[in-house]
Parts: structure tokens; C-alpha cells; sequence
């Protein structure tokens, strides 16, 4: 029997863990002699009170849900891909590569085309880890981790010795063309005039995150390939009973995974930078593990948590320009609310399934 | 049948009262028990009637919302297991609590260590095991490491932990589920012995024959109640049948003589070798016709489910087996699981809560796992959902799952619905070859009957089965041609009509043809013999 109801599970447990953060967060700003309601509140009309702070939440925002789903569709195979930050690295790649040498007529087909290059490196930067795993069972989360290493060598290579443009000190690509720029929200909603969305990096982009979140629900809940990836993902004994191959399950899910975290690429490579730099994941692919366990790997979840995190990187950028909390502090709050939302899950939902269970005996 | 001589008239254990309650279910309710010393008394009932929780009040694991406990006529409070040992009470698990890389004597002393030294506790255990051995026919090597024991000999560990704690209440739940019947009957003798020493036994069963060969009282719980007690000697199978479930029950499989057709499955020479090197399956040949149920016989880990995995398509193996004329791979391409659904062979596999269903799904994606890529389940890419619960609520009502709520998860169901979830899948596919494994473990005695009826209907529909089975008396009555399996192979075939339990557990145990005597205690000694060699363990 079932503890408590599903909207406790999933709407107060996040609810009174954000809550529980949140407390602490501001004790330890009252530790360091600051106001915690002013912090707060400056937070809020940053990130979230003006259309540019919403434009800089937003783009973040897309960065956490490509990097959340990814962890999450993995997830549902019991795979652990750690590897999102290299995965989006090399799909920032293939973006650049899509962008530089590939004369796009217009943005739309820029984007296209950038989309299949983006989740093509993604992929198949997961695919080594993914078949190290199926064939030779060596566990995923270190090979993944060990690529995201990898992979930020490498860029620094390409960049240095390949993209960079002759005389260039940077070691970065040279700007995309202009048939490759992405129409940011200003472009969209203000017609490039106006103050909506003034100078947020906030693009067009996060309308493929979105859709994205649609594909995968589809994915995982509605089709033969979503069944069999949960089956293994559940019991792997119980999948190879009903004759699905572990070996193709891990492939898929990781190309698959891999692919997501790589669309990331678009958001920060296309969208905002314009040119390919180094850095290009930004952390993203590790805040993308918090935000699938906050999610609990479903794509609504994941929508909402991007959001949330989106909301704590702007805020906190907000409270380090003005106030004197130390950018740090930011960290500190994040890190605050992964353990409270995934890590010690547990310490809200006890006592909330006693209470449930209380409250039903007497009902 | 009657109490030793004992001074005292008072009961060992007395149970008043007792509730427990887990949020909305009672487990149990207002129960009360009085054990008088020197006495085995037996518990019965269905899974989920609430036996193990009430003997791990008594053992200290939870605390009663109501009720008290008397030990020896005083009252006393269990609120941990120290309590319960410190009361003289000794508990056997149904799964053993044991060390496996350690020895018998220091798995013996584990917890019960005097001082820092371990020398002068392990030499008194020495001592006091050869006493136990001699007195209650326990004989086990001191030094042997348990990994290296068989499963009989490991459950001896554990009684003779519980007794060289000075335990005389002796608690067993469901002892004999890992036993060979020969096992079965030595452990019979040793609580036997135990009693005549004035010990009193709980006996945890859901096995009648148990019941009543063994215990001189008995208790029937029905949903978290005590619904009667009564003395061994003045009631019957049926009866306690009746008070278990609610409802009279059928305890024979109503059956009529099989008639069997053409060969169905025919397998020759089939080889297994487990992911550890180790030669499973060594050899073994038969044909399944139709209209006929092939029951497998054998102790638990004598490859029986290594040769379902293979013909299911779970594992790899070598030779050659033919399904209705077609010779089907052994390995590589064309040799999972779907290939064999392909090939008309339905499986109800051993282990129904680490394969048959994925424990998270609700029951109707469970209806059709390993059949989810059948077209009918399919709309352009994506599943049919709606398609397969409908079909899912009605496959549910024909094989009265309960509750018939298809949006469930498969791990709300109790055991024997769970049960009904497989076969209900894989019966409705009407598969020219079912396997069928340990179909009844774990499943409550009104289920059961249900469960039979299914396997012989299909059989009379001229399908072909084949069935293994922990259990001789399932083996025994739903089968109409027997093979026992030991070490890897066929010891023989037997017709259940013409065969007793005494010539499969023999059979069982590696012994083939009649043995030489009669005498019980020379066969004793062949399986002893069996058991120290190289008598494969299970797990």
C-alpha cells in the first residue's frame, strides 16, 4: 500500500525540503552579518521581478533541463551518466563546427542543423562509456566522469590549435556568422526594440528545450523503447526474461542521454556566445544531476526544478554584484538545496508518511 | 500427543491480547495463545495472515499496541531480541542468520563471546555442541565452514545457536521450505527430541502435512485473527483447510488421465554452464507431448532453473532442442526471450518478483511484459496504453486477481495475485509449451487450487508442460509423468501413480534404483554421505 498520497510526493516533500534550504541558507547569511530577508528579496526582484532578470533565469534554465533530462533518461535505465558536462562540451563542439563551416541561409535552418550536430557529438562522446559498460561492465559513472575530463582537454586543444583565428590571443572560436544567430526573447517578444528582455541571453532555444521535455515523457512513458528502458531499469533480470537486451538498452539510453546533454551546445554556444569558448558547459551538466533528482526524473519535475535552479544562479548573481555576500555564498545555498531535495530526501519524508499514516488510521 | 511429566502446570508461553497495527492494517488483532511446556505447537494460516508478525512481537523485532506477553506464567516485557534470548527464547529464520565464511563453532559463540579472548568461549562451545550433538541427534562438524554445509545442516546451526543460549522456547518459521523431504524428516526428529527434553516449539508452517505429523496443538490465523485452536490429534487437513481460508477447499487436484499426443518440445544432450564456469545442466534428454504435464522433481539448485532459463532463453547452453519439428538456437542470435515467445513456448518463470514482473509497473503494463512488442500494442511509434488496460482489466477478471485494479503496482499485490498476473499473461497466449516454476510458492491455499485448475485446463486443451517444483506433493499430483533432477541430471522417470515420496526423495538425493534396505537410518546415512560430498548449494 502506497504511504501517503502522490501530491505529497511530489509537491509538498520538494515544497517543505526548498523550505527547509531556505531556512538554513539564511542563518548562514545571518552568520556572516548580513540581512537574510534583503538577500532574499533582492534574489527575487533580480532574478525574478524584471523581464531581463527573467530573461538571464530562463536561459539557464534551458541548460538545466537539457542536462536533467539527460541525467533522468539514464536514470531510468539505473544508468548514472555523470557525463553530461563533456557530453555538452563536445555537443558545444558540434554546434561550432555546424555553425562555422556550414553557410546557413537562415536561423531556422541553422538551428536544424545545429540541433542534429549538437546531439551527433553528444552522443557519440557518450558512446564510449555506454559500450565500456554493456560490453566490459565497467561501471559508468567512473568512465563518464573520467570523459568529462577528457573532453575539456580536448576542446582546449581544438580551440588552441585548430578554431583559434589566426592572431587571436583568446582561445576561442571566431564569431558565428549572422544567418546563425538564434532570435533571443528580446528579439521575439520586443521586436529587438523595446526594454522586454533587454540584454538577457534568454533565445529561441528554449523553446527546443521545452520540446524536448514532451519528447522524452513520450519516450519514456509512452513507447515500446521508454517500456523496455524502464523494465531494465527496474529489474535487469526481469528484462532479459522478457528478451530485451541489456547490451542495446545501455547503448540507447546512453546515446540518448548523451544527445540531450549535448543540445545544451545551442543554448550557450549558438545562442548567447556566439563563438565557441572554453568553459562552454558552464557546470550545467552537474547541476543537471540535482535538478533530475529534485524532478524525480520526469520531465515536469525537471522543468520546474531547471527553473528553480535558473532563479538561484541569477539570484545569486544579483547578490554578488550588489550586496558584499561573497559569490561563494551562492554555492553554498545550492549545495543546500540538492541536499535537502535529493540527498536527505528521506529526513522530510519519514515523518510526513507517519503523519499521512496517522491521519488515515483516524479518517 | 501428551505433555511430558512437568512439574509446573503453567504455560511457557502465554499470549494475551495481542494487536498490532501497521498504519490502516491490522496485522494483528485480540490475539491469545497458551503453550503448555514440552509441547510443539504449530501456527498456521495464509501469507499475510499475520504468523511472522506475531512471533516477532514475541522475538522483540515490534512492539505490541496491545496485549501482554507471560513467560513461564510471569509477565514480561520483549522489547528487543536480547530480551526475547535473556527470556530463554530461540528463533530459527526462514532465512538463516549466519556467517558463511565463518565456522559452525564461531558462528555458534557470534554474540555470545565471553571476554576478549575468543579462545575459551570457542572451547566451550566445542564442549557443548558434541553434548547437543549426542543428546538431540545433531551431529555437525565444529570446524566446517558454513558455505561449505548443506542447507539441512545449516538450519542445525541455527537451532543449536538458539540452544546453546540455553534457549527452551524454540520458535521455526517455515523450516522446512529449503529441505529434502529426507532432511525434512531428520529435522522432524530432532524437535521430537527436543520436546521429549521438555523444550516447547513454535512451529510458523503453511504446510498441513506438517502440521499434522509433528505438532500436538495448533493454532489457525486468518487475516491478522486467531480463528481457532485445537488439539493435532482431534481435527483434520481439511478441516484446518477450511478454518485457513474461510472456505472449503480441494486439497487433491481434480484431474482426469492425461492423453498424451504428439511430441511438443524434444531435448537432447541440453548443457549449462553458469556465468562462473560451473557445469550446470550435464547432459539431460526428454520429449513433452502434448496433453501432458512433465513434472521436474528435485531439490532447489540441482539445475532445474538453469534448464528453465535456457528454454525460456534467459541463459546460453549446448545441444539441441526442437520445438515442433524446429530446431531452436541455444545461444546467440534468435535465442532470447522473444525468440521463444515467437516459438510458442510460454514462461511462468521460478522467481515471479525478480522476472516474471517488474515489481514497479503497475499490473497492466506487467500484462503484457516480454508481449509488449506484439503489434496489437502498438499505435504509429507509440503503445497502445489504452488497448492493453482494457485488456488488462479483463484478463484480471478472468483469473480473479484481487483487487482488480489494474492501475496498481505489481508490488501491492499479495503473492498469490501476483501469481495470477503471470499466468493470466501467459496462459491467454495459449502457448503450445507453458514452463511452469514453483507456480505455488509463496501463494495462499485458496489460490493454489485456482492456480492447478489453470495448469490442467490447458493441459486438457492439448498443450504441453513442463513443471518444476520444490514441493513433492505439487510435483506429485499435478504431474502425469515425473523426472527427477540431481547434480545436472535426469536420475529417472517415474509415473506418479506407480512412485511414492519415499523412492523420489531418494532419487532426489542422487540415489538411483531401490535401495538396499528398507531401514530409514541406512538411507540416512547414503544422504549424509551425498550432503558432505558434492551435493550443489542453491544461491
Amino acid at each position: 500500500m502506497d504511504r501517503m498520497p502522490v501530491w505529497a510526493d511530489v509537491v509538498l516533500i520538494p515544497l517543505i525540503s526548498l523550505l527547509l534550504a531556505a531556512v538554513l541558507s539564511a542563518v548562514a547569511i545571518w552568520a556572516i552579518g548580513e540581512n537574510p530577508w534583503e538577500a532574499f528579496s533582492l534574489m527575487v526582484d533580480g532574478a525574478l521581478m524584471r523581464s531581463s532578470g527573467w530573461g538571464y533565469t530562463l536561459y539557464y534554465a534551458t541548460n538545466f533541463i537539457f542536462t536533467g533530462l539527460a541525467v533522468s533518461v539514464a536514470f531510468h535505465a539505473k544508468l548514472f551518466n555523470i557525463g553530461g558536462e563533456g557530453q555538452a562540451v563536445i555537443g558545444s563542439l558540434g554546434v561550432a563546427l555546424c555553425c562555422l563551416f556550414i553557410p546557413w541561409p537562415h536561423w531556422t535552418l541553422a538551428l536544424l542543423g545545429s540541433t542534429l550536430g549538437a546531439a551527433l557529438f553528444g552522443a557519440l562522446w557518450a558512446l564510449i562509456p555506454a559500450y565500456l559498460q554493456a560490453a566490459r561492465g565497467s561501471h559508468i559513472v567512473i568512465t563518464t566522469i573520467m570523459f568529462n575530463f577528457i573532453a575539456a582537454a580536448f576542446l582546449n586543444y581544438v580551440l588552441v590549435n585548430l578554431l583559434r583565428p589566426v592572431g587571436a590571443m583568446e582561445p576561442a572560436s571566431a564569431t558565428f556568422p549572422d544567418a546563425t544567430h538564434l532570435p533571443t526573447f528580446r528579439d521575439i517578444f520586443a521586436g529587438g526594440e523595446g526594454v522586454l528582455f533587454r540584454g538577457a541571453p534568454a533565445n529561441v532555444t528554449f523553446f527546443v528545450a521545452l520540446a524536448a521535455c514532451v519528447l522524452v515523457w513520450l519516450l519514456i512513458w509512452r513507447t515500446k523503447l521508454g517500456y523496455e528502458i524502464r523494465s531494465q531499469g527496474n529489474s535487469e533480470s526481469g528484462a532479459k526474461y522478457a528478451g530485451i537486451s541489456p547490451f542495446r538498452i545501455i547503448i540507447v539510453a546512453m546515446l540518448i542521454s548523451g544527445a540531450l546533454s549535448g543540445l545544451m551546445g545551442i543554448n550557450v554556444t549558438q545562442g548567447e556566445a556566439e563563438r565557441l569558448i572554453l568553459n562552454s558547459a558552464e557546470g550545467a551538466g552537474f547541476i543537471g544531476i540535482a535538478v533530475a533528482l529534485m524532478g524525480r526524473n520526469h520531465p515536469v519535475g525537471v522543468l520546474l526544478a531547471s527553473i528553480l535552479f535558473g532563479f538561484l544562479y541569477q539570484g545569486g548573481a544579483e547578490l554578488a554584484m550588489w550586496t558584499s555576500i561573497p559569490r561563494e555564498l551562492i554555492v553554498v545555498i545550492q549545495a543546500l538545496v540538492i541536499l535537502f531535495t535529493g540527498a536527505m530526501d528521506n529526513i522530510v519524508r519519514w515523518p510526513l508518511e507517519r503523519v499521512f499514516m496517522a491521519l488515515r488510521k483516524e479518517g | 500427543m501428551t505433555a511430558p511429566a512437568s512439574e509446573t502446570t503453567q504455560p511457557a508461553i502465554e499470549l494475551k491480547g495481542i494487536s498490532k497495527a501497521f498504519g490502516p492494517v491490522q496485522a494483528n488483532k485480540d490475539i491469545s495463545i497458551r503453550v503448555m511446556p514440552g509441547t510443539i505447537h504449530g501456527i498456521i494460516g495464509e501469507n499475510g495472515a499475520g504468523k511472522s508478525t506475531l512471533m516477532s512481537i514475541l522475538y522483540g523485532f515490534y512492539k505490541a499496541d496491545a496485549g501482554e506477553i507471560f513467560i513461564n506464567g510471569e509477565k514480561t516485557q520483549i522489547n528487543d531480541s536480547q530480551d526475547a534470548i535473556a527470556a530463554g527464547i530461540g528463533m530459527v529464520f526462514q532465512h538463516f542468520k549466519l556467517v558463511e565464511n565463518f565456522s559452525v563453532v564461531e558462528n555458534i559463540i557470534l554474540g555470545a563471546e565471553e571476554g576478549a579472548s575468543l579462545r575459551p568461549s570457542i572451547s566451550k562451545a566445542r564442549k557443548s555442541l558434541k553434548q547437543l550433538a549426542e543428546e538431540y541427534e545433531m551431529h555437525v562438524d565444529p570446524d566446517a565452514l558454513i558455505e561449505h554445509l548443506s542447507v539441512g545442516h545449516q538450519q542445525r546451526v541455527e537451532i543449536l545457536k538458539a540452544l546453546y543460549r540455553e534457549a527452551n522456547i524454540l520458535i521455526l518459521d517455515e523450516p522446512t521450505g529449503v529441505l529434502t523431504p529426507a532432511e525434512a524428516d531428520h529435522l522432524f526428529r530432532i524437535l521430537d527430541n527436543l520436546r521429549r527434553e521438555g523444550k516447547t516449539i513454535i512451529l510458523i508452517t503453511h504446510k498441513l502435512r506438517e502440521i499434522m505429523e509433528i505438532t500436538d496443538t495448533v493454532s489457525v490465523m486468518r487475516r491478522g485473527q486467531m480463528t481457532a485452536t485445537v488439539k493435532t490429534a482431534e481435527t483434520s487437513p481439511e478441516e484446518l483447510a477450511e478454518l485457513m481460508v474461510g472456505r472449503k477447499v480441494l486439497l487433491r487436484v481434480d484431474k482426469k488421465p492425461a492423453t498424451p499426443g504428439d511430441v511438443v518440445l524434444s531435448v537432447k544432450d541440453l548443457k549449462v554452464v553458469d556465468d562462473k564456469g560451473v557445469e550446470r545442466v550435464k547432459g539431460i534428454s526428454f520429449d513433452i507431448r502434448r496433453g501432458e504435464i512433465l513434472g521436474l522433481a528435485g531439490v532447489a539448485g540441482n539445475g532445474q532453473s538453469e534448464l528453465m532459463h535456457v528454454l525460456g532463453g534467459i541463459m546460453d547452453g549446448t545441444g539441441e532442442i526442437t520445438m515442433l519439428g524446429a530446431e531452436l538456437p541455444l545461444s546467440g542470435k534468435g535465442s532470447d526471450g522473444a525468440a521463444r515467445r515467437a516459438a510458442s513456448i510460454g514462461n511462468v518463470p521460478e522467481d515471479r518478483q525478480r522476472e516474471g514482473l517488474i515489481m514497479e509497473f503497475t499490473a497492466w503494463e506487467n500484462t503484457v511484459f516480454g508481449y509488449h512488442r506484439d503489434p496489437q500494442w502498438q499505435k504509429g511509434p507509440l503503445m497502445d496504453n489504452a488497448a492493453i488496460q482494457k485488456e488488462a482489466a479483463a484478463k484480471m477478471e478472468r483469473f480473479d486477481v484481487r483487487p482488480p485494479d489494474p492501475n496498481l503496482k505489481a508490488k501491492s499485490f499479495s503473492g498469490g495475485n501476483q501469481q495470477k498476473v503471470v499466468l493470466a499473461r501467459e496462459i491467454e497466449r495459449n502457448p503450445d509449451l507453458l514452463l511452469v516454476g514453483q507456480p505455488t510458492r509463496g501463494v495462499d491455499i485458496g489460490a493454489i487450487e485456482f492456480i492447478h485448475q489453470e495448469i490442467v485446463r490447458l493441459r486438457d486443451a492439448g498443450k504441453a508442460i513442463l513443471l518444476v517444483s520444490v514441493e513433492l506433493d505439487e510435483i506429485m499430483s499435478l504431474s502425469d509423468r515425473i523426472a527427477v533432477m540431481f547434480d545436472g541430471q535426469i536420475m529417472g522417470f517415474r509415473d506418479p501413480n506407480e512412485t511414492d515420496e519415499r523412492e523420489l526423495g531418494l532419487l532426489m538425493a542422487g540415489i538411483s534404483g531401490e535401495p538396499a534396505t528398507e531401514d530409514f537410518k541406512a538411507v540416512e546415512e547414503n544422504m549424509a554421505a551425498v550432503e558432505q560430498g558434492e551435493a550443489p548449494k542453491h544461491g
